[in-house]
């Protein structure tokens, strides 16, 4: 890639900050330049997040039909799979599994709950009414 | 608590905090490409039946941890690392290292990375950072994808630090021991014992998804995604594949300019010219890549899409593989000792 083709578009991390892309310059040789972002990549990002927010959204929709307890949409909601929550809570993934289903969910005590809440980082209350603040 | 500390800027975290680190010890020649090449970080693999936030497994560089380990070694600088199993010990520690002055490299997850943009806050636990003070209760950083320097609370840095899941930190801190005298003829061994280790990794390791052979493979398996996962879910995984090569710390085009940067530079430790010609060869790949990128860029878009369309997605990666292939194999002719 020369260096004056170096995309200059808008993407997420130009908030933080520019990146450091290699080009090379008009002799040839190599060099850094600063680049804010590039839309081809900057899609990709947000097709993976309407991916996620489609999960969130799928997750939410199961616990509100009793499909699910509500671990199923923090999980969703924090990018979580039962292998980041169970190392996290130090439950094994066949009781997290067991803990999805809203049944037994409601007899989860109070110090199981507190662990699901400090991995998801929420109050056991938010837990409990799948409240949502920003992390 | 607070030292004297350059921060600079580099595409990838590791890269920057070996070449930062180094730099605190006196070893002032190593770039980030040559941080990058002499710890053999081009690569690829694909690892199909493993998912990566529900996507493919795709990596375009080495495993984490090992630029660093690999350029020190091969520098023959002495090297401490340490994990903890106690945060109060690794917090302890930390302060230790910054009270005798010694800048640390810090193995960090992203997921509860303050600073960064929402949107980049996944569970990736092989993010690195250097620690080099405190004042009151900040911890001073240097995250080297970032123009400025930066800071996190004890507890902030804490919870990176042991953030869970996969590569778990474990509150990992490593630093060169000592300082050295770094020859440029040491630097040239490093070099050489670098680029014939990637060679052996990119032509000559065993198996169909790794190297060379492992983006051919790729190829040939985006060519099945539209009938095998349907429309939506292969325009994810193109994505995911765009991310994984163009997204933050490769430097554009997969870590492939990063490398034929280094090769450039090896150029000055070693003046022969197979190593500018090949360079050469990896900005075209380079290019390559991210033509390809355009490439899915306009099926996950939705702009195009018909079979014919991930054919020539699919034939990119094919003829990429090729080229790379002869690019190593012209490296692996290379007579050293003349």
């Amino acid at each position: 890639m020369k260096k004056e083709d170096i995309p200059q578009d808008d993407g997420a991390l130009n908030k933080l900050t520019k990146e450091v892309v290699y080009a090379v310059d008009n002799s040839g040789n190599y060099t850094t330049e600063l680049s804010s972002g590039w839309a081809v990549k900057t899609t990709a990002l947000d097709l993976a997040w309407e991916d996620i927010e489609q999960r969130i959204e799928n997750a939410r929709q199961k616990v509100i039909n009793k499909e699910a307890s509500p671990i199923l949409f923090f999980i969703e909601l924090r990018l979580m799979d039962i292998g980041i929550v169970s190392a996290y809570t130090g439950f094994w993934k066949w009781s997290i599994k067991q803990h999805l289903k809203p049944a037994v969910f409601k007899k989860l005590s109070e110090k199981k709950l507190n662990k699901y809440a400090e991995a998801f980082n929420i109050s056991v209350e938010e837990l409990k009414t799948m409240t949502v603040h920003e992390a | 608590m607070k030292h004297e500390f350059k921060h600079l800027q580099a595409a990838h975290c590791e890269n920057g905090v070996t070449t930062n680190l180094l730099r605190t010890i006196g070893v002032d020649k190593i770039t980030e490409p040559l941080a990058f090449g002499i710890g053999s970080g081009l690569f690829f693999v694909y690892v199909p039946f493993l998912k990566i936030n529900k996507g493919p497994a795709i990596a375009f560089r080495t495993m984490p941890g090992l630029i660093f380990k690999r350029t020190c070694n091969a520098l023959d600088i002495p090297v401490v690392r340490k994990k903890f199993s106690s945060k109060e010990s690794a917090e302890k520690y930390l302060q230790e290292c910054l009270q005798s002055g010694q800048p640390v490299g810090c193995q960090v997850g992203v997921y509860y990375l303050s600073y960064f943009p929402k949107e980049y806050r996944f569970h990736f636990n092989a993010h690195n950072i250097i620690v080099y003070g405190k004042e009151g209760d900040k911890y001073l950083i240097s995250d080297p994808v970032m123009e400025d320097v930066t800071s996190l609370s004890s507890y902030e840095l804490e919870r990176v630090r042991f953030a869970k899941g996969a590569l778990a930190p474990r509150g990992q801190i490593y630093y060169p021991k000592e300082n050295k005298i770094i020859t440029d003829l040491q630097i040239r061994k490093a070099i050489e014992t670098g680029i014939k280790r990637n060679v052996n990794h990119m032509i000559r390791i065993p198996g169909g998804i790794a190297g060379v052979k492992g983006i051919a493979y790729t190829g040939k398996k985006i060519k099945k995604w539209k009938d095998r996962l349907g429309q939506q879910t292969a325009g994810l995984y193109l994505a995911q594949l765009v991310r994984m090569q163009e997204e933050i710390g490769t430097g554009g085009g997969g870590f492939r300019y990063i490398y034929a940067a280094f090769l450039q530079q090896a150029h000055g430790f070693y003046a022969n010219d197979t190593l500018l010609e090949v360079s050469k060869t990896f900005t075209q790949a380079g290019d390559m890549w991210r033509n390809a990128a355009v490439q899915a860029a306009g099926i996950y878009k939705g702009r195009i899409g018909s079979q014919a369309d991930f054919d020539v997605m699919g034939d990119y990666l094919i003829e990429i593989a090729e080229v790379e292939k002869n690019a190593f194999q012209t490296l692996s002719k290379i007579k050293w000792n003349s």
